[in-house]
Formats: C-alpha cells, structure tokens, sequence
C-alpha cells in the first residue's frame, strides 16, 4: 500500500471496486438507490418535508419510523449477502464456486455484522421508540433530543457499512472480529476498521438509547400506571434498556482497544509484545450474551401484546412473565463463556457456565407456556401478526433445544464452530427476533399510518418465511452434525452438498417472503381507503395507545389517560365507557433540532477518517459534535406550547 | 446424553403440537369455551416452572458428570499416552513427535489403543484443532498451550482439520489423521525419520510462509525443545504456560 498522504491517508484510487464484478455489481447498485432517492425527492419536491417533518424531527413517533425504515433496508442488503452465501455453498463442492474465498469471507461478515447491528438493532428500536411512549400514556421519551442523536449515530454506523461496499474493501474477520485474526499483521486493509467505527459508533446511538428507555419507563408513566400495570412489551423493553447500558460498554471498550492495536500499534490483543486476545473474547461476548436477549426481550414482549389481542383474553400469567423477563435479563451476564467452551478452561469452569446456561431455559419455557395459556379458551383470529407468532412458538423451541445441546461442554466440543451452531442461533434470530419485529411492524402499522396493511399478503408472507427457514437451516443443523465447519467458502465432501442445495432452496422460499413483505407494503398504501381504520383501534387492543387516534397526534394523548388496572383501555370499553384521563391541559413539546443529524454526520466523519487515516477529516468531526453540542446548550425556546384542539399554538 | 435428547425432544414436541391445538381449537370461528379473564392458575403456574426446572436438573447433574468425565484435559485410560506436539500454521499443521524425534506436515499417526496427549499452539491466528472421527476440538492459541487427549481404538483413516475460520486458505487447512497398529506406526515412524529431512530455523521459516493444501512432508530430525520455544517466541513463559496455571 501507497503512503498515507494528509489529504486523502491511505484512500486511493485502489480502493474503488474494479477488482471483481461481484464487488463492481455491489457498488452501483448501492450507489443507484442512493442516488434515485435523492433524484425522487427532488423530482417530487419534498426536500422541505423530508427535513422539517422527519430528518430533524424529535418526535420519537418519527424517529421510531426511520429507525424501522433503516431496518428493512438493511435486511435487503443483509438478505442479498445471505443468498449469495447461499449460492456460493451449493455451487461450490468440490470448486471455488463464483465467488475467490476473500469475498466469500466479506460477506459473512457483512451479512452478520448488517443483520445483528443494523437491522435487528434498528427494527427493535424503532418499535421500542414509536410503541413505548404510546403504551405508558406519555407524550414524549424522557430526552427527545437524546433520541434525535441515538438515531443518526446508528445511521452514521450504517452509513460507514454500506459505503465500505463502494470505497475500499470490508472485514473479513466475522461479525466477532476475533483477534489476533483481526490484527493488522492478519488484515492490513481497511476492512476491519471499517467494522470497528461502524459498530462502535453505532453502539454508543444504542448506549444512549438505553439511558433514554431507562429513564422514560421509570419517570414518564401516565398516572395510576404502576409497574406490575405496565404493559408486558414495555416491560421486556425495560429489561433490555438495562441490558444496553451494562453491556453495550463492554463493546465499546473492546472494539476501541482493537482500535488502538490496529492504528496506533498498541498490543492488546496481538501475538506477541504480551498481548493476550483471550481477552477480547471475554469482554466481546460478556456483552455480546447480553446482546442476544437485548434482541429477543422486546421481541417477546411484541409476542405477548399479540397474543393476548388476538386471543381477546387477557395476557396469561403476567406475573410469571415479569419475573421470567427480570431473572433471564439477569443471568444473561453470567453464561459468556459457552461461546469458547473449547479454549481449555477447566472442566469445574465448562460444567458452572453449562449449566448457568441451561438455567436461562426455564424461564423462557415459562414463557412459551403462558402464551400457550393466553391462548387456552381465547376466540383466536388470525390475522397475519398472529401467525407470526404461532409460527414463533413453534419453531423457536427447536431453537431453545437445540441450545441447550450446545450448551453441554461435551456437546459443545463437537458442534462448536459448525454449521450446526450457525443453524442453532439463526432459529433463535429468525423466528426469534425478526418473527416478532415483523409481528409488531403488522401490528402496530395501522396506529402509525392509520390504515392497516393487506391481511392476504401478510399471510403470503409467512408461510414464504416459515417454510423458507424451515427448508434453509434444518439441513444446516444436519451438515453441522456432519462436522462441516462454518464459514466455509469451499468444500470436497459430497454428503454436505445435497443439504447445502436445500439450504439454497430455502433461501430462495425466504427471498419470496421478503418480497411478499414489499408487495403487502404497496397493495396497502394503493388499497389504503379500502384498509383505512378510524377507530385507532383496529384489533380490538388493550393497552393505552389503541385509545388515541391513528396517527396520533405528535404529543400522543390530547388528555393525559389515568390507569385504573393492567388493560384499563380494554376494561373501558367492555363497560362502554370512555377511556378516564385528566382533565384538559397545555404541555410543551421539543421543536425540530438540527443536533441530531449534524452529530450523525460528525461521527461518520470521524469514522470515516479513523479508517482511512485522514485525520483532518476525523478532528473536524470531533470538532462539529463539539459544536453541536455546545450550541444545543445555548439554545433558547427549543420547546412550544400546546394546547390541544386551539390552532395556532403558541411559542 | 440421548437420554437428554429424548427427554427434551418430547417437550418440544408436546409444546407444538399443543399450541397447534389451541390455535386450531380456539379460532375465533370455532364454538370452543370463551373466557376472556382467565390469566391464572396456581396448578398451572406450578407445572409451567416445575417441568422445565425439573428436566433441566436432571440435565444439569447430567452435565457436571459428563464434562469432568469427558474433559479434554484429563489423561484417557490405559498405556502412558504418546505426546504430540501440534502447531498451527497458515494454512497447514506441524506435528512434533518428541519422543520420537520426528515431525510431520498435514499427517498425523496414532497408534491404535494407546492414549495420545495433544499440546497445541499456534503460529498464526487462533485455530481450532479436531479429528471429528475422534473427539471434539480445543483451541490452539499463540503464545500458550492447550490440550487434548484423544484415543484410536480402531485402524483407519480420516480427516482433521482447523475449525476456527483464520483467513484465505482456511476451507482447505485439513490434515490426515492415521490409527496404526503398533507395527504400522513404527513403521510409519522409520519412515518419517529415514525420509524427512531437518526441521531447524530455515526450514521452519520456510514452512510458515502461508501457503493453501500443502502436500504432506516429514523432518527425521527435530530440535529439542522446539514446541517449547515457539511458544516462548510468542511471549509465554514455558511449555506450562497458557490455561495449565488455570487447571
Ligand atoms: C434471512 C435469512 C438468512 C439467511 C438465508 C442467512 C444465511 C446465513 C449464512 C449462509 C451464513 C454463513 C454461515 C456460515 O458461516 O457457514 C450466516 C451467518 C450469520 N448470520 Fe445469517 N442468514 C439469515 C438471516 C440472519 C438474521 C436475521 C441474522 C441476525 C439477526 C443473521 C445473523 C447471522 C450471523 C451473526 C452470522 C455469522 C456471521 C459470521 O460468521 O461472522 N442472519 N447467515
Ligand atoms: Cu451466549
């Protein structure tokens, strides 16, 4: 590699994509969509609208809609790493396949870092975001402008993600980035700089949510709303904003002394100088267990909202599920080391961390069985959040199975680092997570947008991701039981091949469900008069924020509600009465802030120039946060008064 | 260990095809039992806690047991076990056979019935040693050592490999793993000494250039102390560095 120069570090013309098809293919496409959005908003004339009704926005309404905008687009691209993963393992017994070993390794760690940190990370945050004001009766999170900034520096890590697609090459080092792989002496390039800025910036947008989630649960409640009244969604995110703020640290402080090895030559974790990279695998996974439930948590809380609505029964064991939420969230941090059961720990240490491990199963086995009990005598309609969720139970305690496997040590040492492992945590994340978060994109649509989306192909959309996973990653759980590894570009045994075709298949199944999901959204909004609610309370719901209008307004309640019980909204119409609140009153609410996009670009100004060494690039960065910062605390009259049902309101 | 399988396979099971019978029996459009305020039961709570909490005792007594008699640390029964000293390169491995004398790239011999105790480290990134056909897998880590001990009880020949992905040449890092009769292997071993060539700093530099399928190829003589030094060269203290302390 060329010497950095001060003005571009080590950029160059190297690092545009003409070095292979694949990657040429990647880029354009990458850079056409951005592009043709710009050119669409443009041709339609609503840059005005973009910036003051959503870029700058502090309603976290809006801002958990971008959050699950950022999401789905990440899922396409994750999706689209996915399959090429796919292809490449079925065509390549016994060959290279299309795609050399280096880009094959690009992509697992693409698709794994995309699919884990911005998607899954952004689609739980945007349902938290937009649903968790709205079920504790409050017109706004604790710290809105918080928020603002939580967004774009999850933006910003996206951002760094998609354009290492077009400008350089990414990590080749797994979603873990496991050193002393991850050093440069293994991987010089940029690549895994890349994935250190990308997440780590990223990572503090969440840390900071957590803060945000914490305190709006705690303070922020409408009155009467006690904790054993919450909503058991608003419960679950409660237990995973706590996880966020003691794990997502840990990450932050093991990717940065990754950083300081790799750009400043420190040896933390390298192989020699008295480095040890045990140790970055103790701190990643200590917060990449936690991560795993700060996924599922909320997922399950979406999964009791539905099916207690869809059951028209009141949720089944409440307290169990609190407190199976509350003790799950706490052993989370004691299990870390069934990710390396294999380093050679002793058996006392492997058989402890086993079995902390299996622990964690009766509490969700809890959990699946008070669903099934919601559901025990309900009048069940199955509208399509509620297949997702019947199809969540029944797939997921394979899952659940299949981990108590691995968790035992003698086990583990066999199928560790197989694609029975792989096969393993994608029937957590899959049916798991992703299940529940589409569950509640379906579910909660129609009080975002004020009409509900097609029940048909909604439907079509989960047979398509239940028979696709199914078909896509139970011949990976047989494969792995066949001793083939993970992460594998190419193979020579011919018993894996005919089960990584069906996997391939699957997949296949899988990109019908993702289209079907895109053709659900646009019959929708062209068939949104035929879908239109205006009740705001299409499902006959229970929880609080079926009681204000679809959409509701940006202070939420025009009355703040008063909460007499656990599904008062429920219990007021059953005696036909209105929902109780408080009388009328005037509030203020955040006016639109520039903060938070302007610290979104100065931190990807940061880690753009951290990873190209154009330090000018990275200090003016800084610089613009500081800014911002400095700024926002001078600024006067950042809120309005409202009163609701008077126009014009005042400043 | 299938008795843990069965027991929980046959949760599994009852828990789906439960929840397809409710699903299926309390459709809205069904005439089944409504009672839309039922939200507890003593019994029930009893049994929801009580059946996981129970399997996973039975499991977890089920784990301590297996993993202190399965640890990979521990010595297997029968003759003095055969040491072997492995290194991970990119992308191949070097067995040391000290006793012996002898070292080895891609093929490694066990005699058939007689304990074999590997030592592992790695030149490189951390690998993952494993014959599948003989037991389970341990890291192998720069700078220190690990273990594992493994027994052939019958002749053959299968494939080991390095199971931790470690960059470029990693799908093909595989090595042969032979199980020998004692007459075999000391004819295995003549061979190596007799064949191979010298395993000293030159040759060795030249080994761990990075390099994908290397053909298998035997050093007759190997300096004492080797395995230990390498580790050395990575900062460990001894040959009883690494996770021993921790043991
Ligand atoms: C939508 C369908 C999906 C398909 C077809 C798919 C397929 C794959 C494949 C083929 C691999 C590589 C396996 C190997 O190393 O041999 C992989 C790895 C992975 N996937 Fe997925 N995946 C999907 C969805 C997801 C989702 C939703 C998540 C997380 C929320 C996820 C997270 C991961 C992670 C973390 C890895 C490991 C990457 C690494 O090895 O570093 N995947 N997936
Ligand atoms: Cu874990």
């Amino acid at each position: 590699m060329d010497e950095p120069t001060i003005l571009l570090g080590r950029l160059g013309m190297q690092a545009l994509p003409f070095y292979s098809w694949v990657a040429l293919c990647g880029a354009l496409v990458t850079v056409g969509c951005g592009l043709g959005f710009l050119a669409l908003v443009t041709w339609l004339g609503r840059w005005r609208d973009l910036w003051s009704g959503w870029l700058t926005s502090l309603d976290h309404k809006r801002i958990g809609i971008m959050y699950v905008i950022l999401a789905l687009i990440m899922l396409i691209r994750g999706f689209v790493d996915a399959i090429m993963m796919r292809l490449q393992q079925a065509l390549s017994y016994s060959s290279e396949g299309y795609l050399p070993p280096e880009h094959f390794e690009q992509i697992f760690s693409s698709h794994g870092t995309i699919m884990i940190f911005f998607m899954a990370m952004p689609f739980v945050t945007g349902l938290m975001n937009f649903v968790v004001p709205l079920q504790i009766g409050a017109r706004d999170v604790a710290f809105p402008a918080v928020n603002a900034i939580s967004f774009w520096l999850t933006a910003a890590g996206a951002g760094l993600m998609l354009i290492s697609l077009v400008i350089g090459k990414f990590s080749t080092a797994g979603w873990t980035g496991y050193p002393p792989y991850s050093e440069v002496r293994f991987t010089p390039g940029v690549g895994v700089d890349y994935w250190i800025w990308s997440i780590m910036i990223s990572g503090v947008g969440t840390t900071l949510t957590g803060i945000n989630f914490i305190v709006t649960i705690l303070r922020k409640r409408a009155p009467g709303m006690t904790l054993m009244r919450m909503p058991m969604f608003v419960w679950t995110t409660l237990c995973a904003s706590i996880l966020i703020v003691f794990a997502f640290p840990a990450l932050t402080v093991s990717t940065a002394m990754l950083a300081l090895d790799r750009t400043l030559g420190l040896h933390f974790f390298t192989i020699d100088s008295g480095g040890n990279a045990m140790n970055y695998m103790n701190l990643f996974w200590i917060w990449g267990h936690p991560e795993v439930y700060i996924l599922i948590l909320p997922a399950f809380g979406i999964f009791s909202e539905v099916v207690a609505t869809f059951s028209s029964k009141r949720l089944y064991g409440y307290t169990s599920l609190v407190y199976a939420t509350a003790v799950i969230a706490l052993l989370s941090f004691t299990v870390w080391l069934h990710h390396f059961f294999t380093m050679g720990a002793s058996a006392n240490v492997n058989a402890i961390f086993g079995i902390a491990t299996m622990i964690i199963a009766v509490p969700t086995g809890v959990k699946v069985f008070d669903w099934m009990f919601t559901m025990y005598r309900g009048r069940i309609r199955f509208e399509p959040p509620m297949a997702f969720t019947v199809g969540f139970m029944c797939l997921f305690v394979i899952g659940g199975m299949t981990g108590v496997l691995l968790a035992i040590p003698p086990i583990n040492y066999s199928t560790h680092n197989t694609t029975f492992l792989v096969a393993h945590f994608h029937n957590m994340v899959i049916p798991g997570a992703l299940f529940g978060y589409v569950a509640g994109y379906m579910y909660w649509f129609p009080k975002a947008f004020g009409f509900r989306l097609d029940r048909t192909w909604g439907l079509r959309a989960f047979w398509f991701w239940a028979v696709g996973f199914t078909l896509a990653f139970m011949p990976l759980y047989v494969t792995g039981l066949l001793g083939m590894p993970r992460r594998m570009s190419s193979y020579a045994n011919p018993a894996w091949h005919p089960w990584l075709i069906l996997a391939f298949l699957g997949a296949c199944l899988i990109f019908l469900g993702i289209v079907s999901l895109g053709m659900q959204l646009w019959v929708s909004i062209r068939d949104r008069a035929r879908l239109t609610d205006a009740t705001g309370d299409p499902w006959d719901g229970r929880t609080l924020e079926w009681s204000t209008s679809s959409p509701p307004p940006a202070w939420n309640f025009d009355t703040v509600p008063l909460v007499a019980e656990r599904d008062t909204f429920h219990a007021a119409k059953q005696a036909a009465q209105p929902m109780p609140h408080q009388p009328a009153d005037s509030f203020d609410m955040p006016k639109n802030s520039v903060s938070g996009i302007l610290i979104g670009l100065g931190g990807f100004w940061v880690g753009f120039g951290a990873i190209w060494y154009i330090w000018w690039l990275a200090a003016a960065g800084l610089g613009l946060i500081a800014a911002t910062m400095i700024g926002r605390s001078f600024a006067e009259h950042t809120e309005m008064r409202v009163t609701p049902g008077e126009t014009g309101d005042v400043t | 260990m299938l008795q843990a399988f069965g027991l929980m396979l046959a949760l599994v099971l009852v828990v789906i095809a439960a929840t397809l019978f409710f699903a299926w029996r309390y459709r809205a459009t069904g005439k089944a039992l409504h009672q839309p305020d039922w939200d507890r039961s003593l019994a029930v709570e009893i049994v929801t806690w009580g059946i996981p909490a129970l399997i996973i005792a039975i499991l977890g007594t089920m784990v301590w047991n297996k993993t202190h008699a399965l640890d990979p640390y521990k010595p297997l029964p029968g003759a003095p076990p055969l040491v072997v000293q492995a290194i991970a390169l990119d992308w191949k491995w070097l067995f040391i056979y000290p006793e012996q004398g002898i070292a080895t790239v891609n093929e490694v011999a066990l005699p058939v019935g007689r304990p074999v105790t590997f030592r592992l480290t790695s030149e490189v990134a951390m690998n993952s040693f494993m014959i599948p056909a003989l037991g389970g897998q341990i890291y192998a880590m720069a700078g220190m050592e690990t273990r594992l001990n493994l027994r052939a009880d019958t002749p053959g020949r299968s494939e080991g490999r390095n199971m931790q992905f470690s960059g470029g040449g990693f799908a093909a890092q595989t090595f042969a793993a032979l199980a020998l009769p004692e007459q075999e292997f000391d004819d295995w071993v003549t061979k190596a000494r007799s064949t191979g060539t010298a395993l000293n700093a030159a040759s060795f530099a030249k080994l761990s250039k990075p390099s994908v399928a290397d053909p298998v190829r035997y050093y007759g003589t190997v300096p004492v102390d080797f395995f230990a030094k390498r580790i050395a060269a990575h900062g460990g203290m001894s040959h009883h560095s690494g996770n021993e302390a921790g043991h």
